[in-house]
């Protein structure tokens, strides 16, 4: 039995003259009885007068013999009972928490060498734990730094990189590839009608299927032939293919495998994406200007054989040879004019020298600093538009500008050239000017630019006609100046978005999806937290979608791997058709005006549903939500077929003595910050926040599992509304 | 290509058959100005057609011996019109030289696919072509429906 702290100790203190009092009473008791009835009668005769006299000094004796010893007792006790539990409660504490008190080393030698053991261990523990943790730090700060790495590397890269798991879902993608896909992938209409950039419903995302935006039996053959050349053992597998976008691009895709290690099993893919619908757009054109360029020549020629086989005849009269002699003439100057017209084109198709666009101040800063460092002279920039881009070689170029700059200055002999560049636009092109003082330094110039520039033999005129440029040394008209002008062309539209920083960083990847296995995504015995969820909320302009209300807004953003992807959402005004009745713009605010020229509900669902293709579903009090989408499905063309989770349901499972499972009452309990709320992406977010934090607690009662999921919230009160 | 104008510099020439419808069609004038001046003076009956389909109009009407053909015309290229010619019995067995600027393999199977007895590129010699009219105007009609 063991006894409250302190008992024990008071029991003892207690004990030696309780122990005594027992004897002394025990001892009488044994000595009256063994007297006969005389001997006792003159025993208590005896000693009737002593204990009246010394009574009182004799319980006093008593008295005091108990205190000492029980004092004494007392001690001991503490020492060798209470010492060694102390010491076990605070060995077991600190056995829990490493960062308890350390045992008290009290009480005899043993139990306090015991003690000074006990806390020798825990500080061993301590460090190794300290240890541990440092060495986990460090290889996470290494992982984290190696992610970084990687993520500046991809969104540097020029190319559009994405990266998926064996199953085709995307965990890896890079910021050109975001914009490829949304510039070529995107249905016309629907979501381009987005309330703002990065809104609306990328084709692409964390987690999402490739299939989405690739045709499945494209890849699945690209795969086959990876797989093939693998078993063939090739050292670098790799298959590449066009896919046609809806919009009509051609896209040529490069798809090698992942590997854990050289030779090792495939865990993904890589895919690298090119838009070549221009360049094959120019091929084709190019393919075209030859083929017309070739019959027609064969036309011009054969009328023209033809006419000087008749002016052969020798009985040809004055008027018909004048007659064929104007068929050749014509055909001369025919052809003439094609064969510019086919230079022209062919110039227009540019050089197939890889360029780089870059801007013109940029060029000119680099160029100036080169020519400065290499002859001596400053050089001026002033003259050059701060707007102009240009799509160059950037290295040849300058180095072709400060060879003609070094040139320049030998022929001034030590005087300042009074170098500038000037950077103007010319027509579809742009003019590049390296001027400087004193035209008569230029008297050799003309030779300049084929007069190579260093062991490569490479020379300046070289360095343009990789451009598909001219060049030509120009003296002005008054003064003495002169200056090499550089006929360049100019970057195409859209460089800007190329260039902009914003959008280049961070790079989206999710490394975890490696690990998803590959069975049925929406199989019900995939644990929830492994699945890909699409969190979505509407706004609508009434409670009856059978009655005539119709949906104002759709909003959703998506949750892989525990992550609530913000950077992924969709967020669309729909014009309802109908009008918005007052009341429920004191709700949800969407006024008639912001709907308008927004696209119709049959545009957005299949946009829609492309965004959450392959995922769950999830809304709080969803079924709502779902008698909407569900009445939309035959206009749309599109159904809704996934697995449907309700944050409503779930939290009733979660809490089930709570009363409310309002939004704001669970978010409340579960410590979710509500903004926002309202509009359909607010409340989207606020619910995906409500669904992470519930995971664990419906963990907690034994539902992991998607299948687990779905079958106790059936059985659950809310599951009984009906709308 | 076996078809194709072989002629060896003073090959017999074979006799005109004085009179013989002959029809050049091509969208090029200046071609045409020279086919038709050589073809009359060697003595034959030359119909003119601009395009296509004016072409085959012209066979089925005035039924020449003998078409120059080009196969790039507006409308109606010549490889259009010598189907239609091979499949309409009233005037199948019409002798056809395809003239044409196409110079590939691929062009000239096409031609002859097409039911052409001859196919010329573009440029040739008209003292050749003549003489290979002439040749084909001589062989007895392929068929056998009169011509």
């Amino acid at each position: 039995m063991k006894l409250p702290r302190g008992t024990g100790a008071v029991l003892a203190m207690l004990l030696p003259g309780l122990a005594l009092a027992l004897w002394l009473v025990l001892g009488a008791g044994f000595l009256l009885m063994a007297l006969d009835g005389d001997a006792r009668t003159a025993l208590l005769g005896a000693l009737a007068p002593v204990a009246e006299s010394h009574g009182m000094v004799l319980v006093l004796w008593w008295v005091l013999f108990s205190a000492g010893a029980g004092l004494l007792a007392r001690r001991f006790y503490v020492a060798h009972a209470e010492a060694p539990a102390r010491l076990a409660d605070a060995a077991r504490v600190l056995a829990g928490d490493p960062a308890a008190p350390p045992v008290p080393a009290t009480g005899p030698a043993g139990l306090k060498a015991l003690g000074e053991v006990v806390n020798d261990l825990a500080a061993q523990r301590r460090a190794l734990q300290d240890d541990m943790a440092r060495l986990v730090a460090e290889a996470s700060r290494d992982v984290a730094f190696q992610r970084d790495q990687l993520a500046a590397l991809m969104a540097e890269l020029e190319q559009s990189v994405v990266v998926l798991n064996l199953e085709g879902r995307i965990l890896l993608y890079n910021a050109r590839a975001r914009t490829l896909f949304r510039r070529l992938f995107r249905a016309p209409g629907s979501a381009a009608g987005g309330t703002g950039e990065g809104v609306g419903a990328d084709p692409i995302g964390l987690g999402r299927s490739i299939h989405t935006v690739i045709d499945r039996a494209l890849m699945d053959h690209a795969r086959e032939t990876v797989e093939r050349l693998m078993g063939r053992g090739e050292a670098r597998p790799s298959a590449r293919f066009v896919t046609t976008t809806p919009l009509g691009h051609l896209v040529r895709v490069l798809l090698a495998p992942v590997r854990a290690e050289a030779g090792g099993a495939v865990t993904g893919f890589v895919l690298l994406l090119d838009d070549i619908t221009d360049e094959y757009e120019a091929r084709a054109r190019q393919d075209r200007t030859l083929i017309d360029l070739n019959e027609s020549a064969r036309a011009s020629l054969a009328a023209m054989q033809a006419a000087l086989d008749m002016l052969d005849y020798p009985d040809l009269d004055a008027p018909d040879r004048e007659r064929f002699q104007a068929v050749v003439r014509d055909e001369v100057m025919g052809l003439g004019t094609r064969l510019s017209l086919a230079a022209d084109a062919s110039s227009d198709l540019g050089s197939r020298w890889p360029l780089q666009d870059m801007l013109g101040a940029d060029l000119a800063a680099a160029a100036a600093r080169r020519i400065a460092a290499d002859t001596g002279h400053a050089v001026a920039t002033d003259a050059v538009d701060a707007d102009i881009w240009l799509s160059v070689d950037s290295f040849a170029l300058i180095g072709a500008l400060a060879f003609l700059a070094a040139r320049v200055a030998e022929a001034e002999g030590g005087a300042d050239p009074a170098f500038a560049l000037r950077l103007a636009p010319a027509g579809g092109r742009v003019h590049l000017d390296l001027a400087f003082a004193d035209a008569h330094a230029a008297a050799g110039g003309a030779g300049w630019p084929g007069a190579p520039m260093g062991a490569s033999q490479l020379c300046v005129r070289d360095v343009v006609e990789r451009h598909g440029g001219e060049l030509w040394l120009e003296r002005a008209r008054s003064g003495s100046g002169a200056c090499f002008r550089f006929l360049l062309p100019a970057a195409s539209e859209g460089h800007a978005e190329a260039a902009a920083p914003a959008e280049s960083r961070p790079a989206y990847f999710d490394f975890d999806l490696f690990a998803a296995s590959a069975g049925s995504h929406a199989s019900d015995d995939r644990l929830l937290s492994e699945l890909a969820y699409t969190v979505f909320d509407t706004e609508t302009t009434g409670l009856d979608p059978a009655g005539g209300d119709e949906i104002l807004q759709i909003g959703a953003t998506r949750i892989v791997n525990g992550r609530i992807l913000s950077s992924e959402c969709f967020d669309q005004l729909v014009d309802p058709g109908r009008s918005i009745p007052e009341a429920g713009i004191a709700v949800h605010g969407i006024r008639p005006e912001m709907v308008r020229g927004k696209p119709r509900i049959g545009e957005v669902l299949p946009a829609f549903h492309a965004f959450a293709a392959e995922t769950v579903l999830v809304g709080h009090n969803v079924a709502f939500d779902m008698r909407f989408l569900t009445l939309k499905e035959q206009a749309s063309g599109v159904a809704f077929d996934q697995p449907v989770l309700d944050t409503l349901l779930l939290a009733g499972l979660a809490h089930p003595g709570e009363e409310s499972h309002s939004m704001e009452a669970i978010a409340g309990r579960l410590g979710v910050t509500v903004s926002g709320r309202h509009t359909a992406l607010g409340d989207a977010l606020v619910t995906a926040d409500i669904f992470l934090k519930l995971l664990p607690l419906l963990r907690a009662r034994g539902i992991r599992t998607l299948g687990e999921a779905r079958a106790a919230a059936a059985t659950s009160y809310y599951a009984k509304l009906k709308y | 290509m076996d078809r194709e104008i072989a002629m060896e510099p003073g090959a017999h020439p074979a006799p005109c058959p004085q009179g013989a419808k002959v029809l050049i069609a091509d969208d090029e004038p200046n071609i045409v100005i020279s086919l038709e001046f050589m073809m009359k003076r060697e003595g034959f009956a030359v119909l003119v057609a601009r395009d296509g389909r004016e072409a085959l109009e012209t066979i089925r009407r005035e039924h020449p011996r003998l078409v120059l053909l080009d196969a790039t015309m507006p409308g109606m290229s010549g490889f259009d019109v010598c189907e239609a010619v091979r499949a309409d019995a009233e005037v199948r067995a019409t002798r056809i030289v395809m003239l044409t600027a196409k110079g590939r393999e691929t062009d000239m199977a096409r031609g002859v696919g097409a039911g052409a007895d001859a196919y010329v590129t573009k440029p040739f010699s008209t003292r050749e072509l003549m003489q290979k009219v002439k040749d084909m105007l001589a062989e007895p009609p392929a068929g056998s429906l009169p011509a």
